[in-house]
């Protein structure tokens, strides 16, 4: 390939990924919303809500707090730019994605983990003891649940001998079998509970509520006002879309585009869009019949979910 | 709860305001909202007759999310901020706090007699006055209290949808 | 030019120690700092010089030491750990300049410090047992006189040093031990003739020699459980000296363990390196959960430091591991990932304690519930300490990041084996990894998100402002390597792969490659840290130039408005309504109550005239060190009651002193005999 067709090329896929997440994220938001409601025996707000919600946040003053520091202006854009770096390099649509050698799956949960904590370190920053609640209580959740995610990285890693993204995700392509693999199973389901933890739905985490002695995410952005909020509600949808869409992409990745060209990349993209969706169905569909774990509770959901990994770990090994 | 009803319940939800098709007469829409609109309800003294006539509203029958109206816990988050019940003393200082607390651009809605003019309460030794002695209020809902179908029409005229 | 160095660096560090202890007031701590630069840059450029070209720095002399004589030998994995200490003891020594009027400027202070710094500079460079152990003393008790230089104000400080004293002499008397059973066995006390006598030791020796050597260095770095001097001593010496500490000193104690391990005895069994990856998961599991329950700015970091070195020892065993069975090209790539891991500590340690101390300086505490609101009124102390921050979560694009991912594809790339004690440790590996990880973030986010965010919770807070520009320099200078090393680590990587090709002898000497991109040869393992760097700081100014886009048509875009946080319309907000560090970290310390074992301390007092009317509930909680409470105090308690009884022997009468003395005579005449 020539270097600057390629560098063209590259980076038309990464902003149509780009655009697709930062538009789908809502949208799936939205989708999630609809079926709730719709189970609930509502009709309730039409799909596009969130994205027209963002449309007036962003026309609305930019707000903070007295005391705080620049900590808390710089955060939402980090958390978007994280998503939207992850948005570029994953093997969503394409199992070549620009700069796909740099898409280490490590390397990928870690930039999302810099999006936390620069949530978390704002709202610290607003002075509330609300944002110290939600840092907190998110920092705990994300400490527990990281074992359970390195570990299950580490059982997909294992067969595919690396741990590079669109490497796992082509051999899941090549080798049908290793996907109905046991050890792919655990570590779809305990990828999943962390899913549910580090995106903050139930049982986690109630994303409507009003209580705020119950929020864990919300309690974060209590503070944030106008174009601030929108690019965290952004970030966050964005995230989800990100996490399911590496999710659906693992466990199911038939549909996406094993070779250049538009035609495949057009049909990987229809692909992703349909998986997530089901994904996102099924997990609203979910949350209708769960309640909320109590906080302390949760330590018990996530240290399952790491034997869960630890059990798909070793029968990664031993199964050879 | 068989798979049927369930089934049912989501091609065809029952809801009691299908009737309701067109926007109210009364306004055509804010223009910034556009079909968005962030709702911070705060009860400055209510009997809370008009707080079980909001959460009825946004309850599964009358379902004002469809409009796309949310209720939302921070008023940093909200666009409108409904006020309910005669504004006592003790509650003149939050409400102000509440109000100020919400970025531009922002609005009022009184619901009720009593946030328009202190309907029974008026001359309480607790009240101090009604929401416009209080906050420049934008938009009245009149009704003691008012019915869901008042409430959703109102705020149909807000958002325009 | 080779063997010049480190003359050069002895000669000056003594200088500077004679400059530091004799100048007046005003002019001992610039001479003793100027003349310590020069002993590191000497040091330096002769490190630098071995690793390059690869050959060691020989030198031997028969005066200096009466009876063994002084031998040199400086090789590429020392020569590391010179280079690490030179430049953490530069920005050490510079913020010293700007904390002398705080209390470094006394006499004993200003010869101590540049005496440790010599000394730490020398330790990697020591070629036989009297040499080594000699520095080695020397270091120790310039270190215990800098613990003490508060002593007078604090009692803390004087228990704290008691500890730092005994531990680590304890420690020096198990590595003389090693070292001595080893040389004893023939060859001599040089390193090279041990090396060489090395494959006749009996295997009962070696173990033995390794097990001492791994308590005595063990100790020195840190590992649970000889850590317990670490979290006393470290927040005790004041913050130069906290630096160099955690920033140079524990390093040592891995040099030590690959010395022994790898260099004089040239590897062990796989129950060896077994243990050490067992020590290192406990170490850093232990330290981690400490850190993030800590109130105390400083002990939090001497935790956060047992945390990382049990890191590097999870590196240093899972090496041994491979390459005891037969996989030496991912033992040496595990191996350089433990010596970045190191690196990266000194940078980002080195700078998050000197940041500390000028919070301490600034603010007169160290309390983190007693700060907030630091990063308006310190910028540059704030940005520095978040930047180490991050950098020790491990997060991209700094330098933490680009340790902990070599760490993990050496693990992972490390499985495919067939010995059951690799397949059991290394997934226990990768767990403890995750979890100190998410404890790490979790840790750092309190430390900067109540130490310097929010609003001040005390005076001194409030009434905070920046340090001496030397002081920021300092600190600063160790956050730019936490950056630069983030981008860029293929600076360091040719150095670290020669260094570890010492320790692994067998395999090649390249497991990575030279460019931007950090390629594992013979593995399929990438990563691109400049271009994740770039990539984020793309997104960052897309983001920022699509917000402000997406704000066009708002006549409110360029307005921001301050205004009272939010607190659900109460009219009184008070800075002690947020959350504090205990707070903070409630919910970790719940979820893992049964190892912390905080104490709690609940006193209700009721009113004379009822029991049913409380008057005053006081309620207090601490979270000790188990394993100080469990293991040390019964066996300091035991010692004392022996003590206590032996006692009894000195009953005043001269006779019986007498007899004690020809009992002991005839029995050393009769073992002789």
């Amino acid at each position: 390939m020539s270097g600057g067709g390629s560098l063209v090329g590259g980076v038309l896929v990464a902003g149509i990924q780009i655009t697709a997440v930062a538009v789908g994220g809502p949208l799936l938001v939205g989708i999630m919303r609809k079926i709730r409601c719709r189970l609930e025996g509502r009709i309730g707000p039409p799909i596009h809500q969130p994205l027209l919600d963002l449309r007036k946040l962003f026309s609305k003053q930019r707000m903070r707090p007295e005391q705080s520091s620049w900590v808390f202006g710089v955060a939402p854009v980090v958390l978007v730019a994280t998503s939207v770096l992850i948005a570029a390099m994953a093997p969503l649509a394409t199992t070549r994605p620009p700069f796909g050698r740099t898409a280490d799956f490590f390397a990928i949960v870690f930039v999302l983990l810099l999006g936390s904590v620069s949530l978390a370190l704002a709202a610290l920053d607003t002075g509330t003891p609300f944002g110290g609640m939600g840092s907190s209580r998110a920092m705990t959740i994300g400490a527990l649940a990281e074992p359970a995610l390195l570990v299950a990285i580490l059982a997909m890693s294992i067969p595919a001998h690396t741990s590079n993204l669109p490497a796992l995700v082509r051999i899941g392509l090549v080798h049908p079998q290793l996907i109905a693999s046991p050890e792919r199973i655990l570590a779809l389901v305990s990828f999943l509970v962390v899913i549910l933890a580090e995106s903050g739905r139930l049982p986690v985490d109630n994303p409507s509520t009003h209580l705020e002695l119950t929020m864990i995410h919300e309690a974060m952005v209590l503070e944030y006002a106008g174009p601030d909020l929108g690019l965290v509600t952004l970030g966050e949808s964005m995230r989800l879309a990100l996490l399911l869409g590496l999710l659906v992409n693992l466990f199911a990745p038939w549909g996406i585009a094993d070779r250049t060209g538009a035609a495949a990349f057009t049909i990987g993209l229809a692909a992703l869009f349909a998986k997530v969706v089901l994904a996102g169905i099924g997990i609203a569909t979910f949350e209708v019949f769960t309640a909320k774990l109590r906080l302390f509770r949760l330590p018990e959901l996530l240290a399952g979910a790491f034997v869960l990994a630890v059990v798909a770990a070793v029968t990664a090994l031993v199964v050879r | 709860m068989t798979i049927r009803s369930i089934l049912k319940a989501i091609v065809h939800p029952r809801t009691v305001t299908e009737e309701l098709s067109s926007p109210s007469p009364d306004a055509a829409g804010t223009p910034g909202l556009a079909g968005s609109l962030q709702i911070r309800h705060v009860d400055a003294g209510s009997c809370n007759g008009c707080e079980l006539e909001i959460a009825s509203a946004f309850g599964p029958v009358y379902d004002s999310e469809r409009f796309g109206v949310r209720l939302v816990a921070s008023p940093r988050h909200a666009d409108a901020l409904l006020v309910t019940g005669p504004v006592t003393k003790n509650m003149v200082g939050p409400l102000t706090k509440s109000f100020d607390a919400m970025p531009e651009p922002r609005m009022v809605i009184a619901l009720g007699d009593c946030a328009a003019n202190c309907g029974v309460f008026r001359g309480g030794y607790g009240v101090e006055g009604s929401v416009d002695d209080v906050l420049p209020v934008d938009v009245r809902i009149a009704g003691c209290p008012p019915d869901p179908d008042t409430i959703i029409r109102a705020l149909r005229g807000i958002t325009g949808r | 030019m080779n063997n010049v160095s480190l003359v050069v660096t002895a000669i000056v560090g003594c200088a500077a120690a004679i400059a530091g202890g004799a100048l007046p007031v005003r002019t001992r701590v610039g001479a003793a700092v100027i003349l310590t630069w020069g002993a590191c840059a000497a040091a330096f450029v002769g490190a630098v010089h071995v690793l390059q070209t690869g050959h060691p720095m020989v030198l031997n002399s028969t005066r200096i030491l009466p009876i063994t004589g002084v031998s040199m030998a400086l090789d590429p994995l020392g020569a590391i750990f010179v280079v690490i200490t030179a430049v953490v003891a530069i920005a050490s020594t510079l913020y010293w300049l700007g904390y002398a009027s705080h209390g470094l400027s006394s006499r004993t202070a200003s010869a101590a410090m540049p005496v440790f710094v010599t000394s730490m500079l020398l330790v990697p460079a020591a070629g036989s047992v009297a040499t080594f152990m000699w520095l080695w003393e020397v270091m120790a008790l310039a270190s215990l006189l800098l613990v003490l230089v508060d002593q007078r104000r604090r009692e803390e400080t004087r228990s704290a040093a008691q500890w730092y004293a005994v531990m680590t002499h304890a420690g020096a008397a198990a590595i003389l031990l090693a070292l001595v059973m080893i040389a004893g066995h023939g060859g001599g006390q040089t390193f090279a003739a041990i090396r060489i006598h090395a494959a006749h030791l009996p295997t009962a020796v070696r173990t033995t020699a390794f097990l001492l050597a791994l308590i005595g260095f063990g100790s020195k770095a840190g590992a649970v459980p000889l850590h317990v001097w670490l979290p006393k001593a470290h927040p005790e010496a004041p913050s130069p000296a906290s630096a160099l500490m955690s920033g140079a000193m524990v390093n040592l104690g891995i040099y030590g363990i690959l010395l022994v391990g790898d260099r004089l005895l040239g590897g062990g069994p796989t129950w060896w390196w077994l243990v050490v990856t067992g020590v290192g998961v406990i170490s850093a599991l232990f330290g981690a959960l400490h850190a993030a329950t800590s109130t105390d700015l400083k002990r939090l970091l001497a935790y956060s430091t047992a945390d990382n070195m049990g890191l590097v020892l999870i590196g240093v065993g899972a090496s041994g591991l491979f390459a005891s069975t037969g996989h030496p090209i991912v033992a040496s790539i595990a191996m350089v990932s433990a010596l970045l891991l190191t690196v990266n500590h000194a940078a980002f340690k080195g700078s998050l304690f000197l940041s500390a101390g000028s919070v301490q300086v600034a603010t007169g505490s160290r309390d983190l519930d007693r700060l907030g609101g630091l990063m308006k009124r310190m910028p540059v102390t704030g940005a520095v300490f978040l930047v180490g921050g991050l950098a020790i979560a491990a997060l991209p694009p700094l330098n933490g990041f680009v340790g902990e991912w070599m760490l993990f594809q050496s693990l992972l790339h490390g499985l495919p084996t067939s010995s059951t004690a690799v397949a059991i440790a290394v997934p226990v590996g990768v767990a403890a990894l995750a979890l100190t990880g998410g404890l790490t973030a979790a840790a750092f986010v309190k430390a900067i998100g109540i130490g310097f965010l929010g609003r001040p919770r005390s005076e001194g807070a409030t009434t905070a402002h920046e340090v001496p520009r030397t002081m920021q320099f300092g600190a600063g200078l160790l956050a730019g390597f936490c950056v630069v090393l983030g981008i860029v680590p293929s600076i360091v990587m040719p150095a670290l792969e020669r260094a570890a090709a010492v320790a692994v002898p067998g395999a090649s000497a390249r497991p990575l490659s030279a460019s931007t991109d950090l390629r594992l040869v013979g593995f399929q393992g990438v990563l691109a840290p400049a271009l994740l760097a770039g990539g984020l700081a793309l997104a960052f100014f897309l983001v920022v130039i699509l917000r402000r886009i997406a704000q066009r048509r708002s006549d409110l875009r360029l307005t921001l408005r301050s205004a009272e946080p939010w607190g659900c319309g109460r009219e009184l907000q008070t800075a002690r309504m947020q959350y504090t560090a205990t707070s903070f970290a409630e919910p970790l310390q719940q979820v893992f109550d049964d190892v912390l074992r905080p104490d709690r301390d609940l006193d209700v007092s009721h009113l004379a005239e009822s029991r049913y009317y409380t008057e005053k509930i006081a309620y207090r909680t601490s979270i000790g060190d188990v394993i100080e409470h469990n293991l040390y105090r019964p066996i300091i308690g035991a010692v004392y009651r022996w003590g206590l009884w032996a006692r009894r022997l000195q009953n005043g009468s001269v006779h019986r002193y007498l007899a004690y003395g020809l009992v002991v005579l005839v029995i050393i005449l009769a073992v002789i005999v």
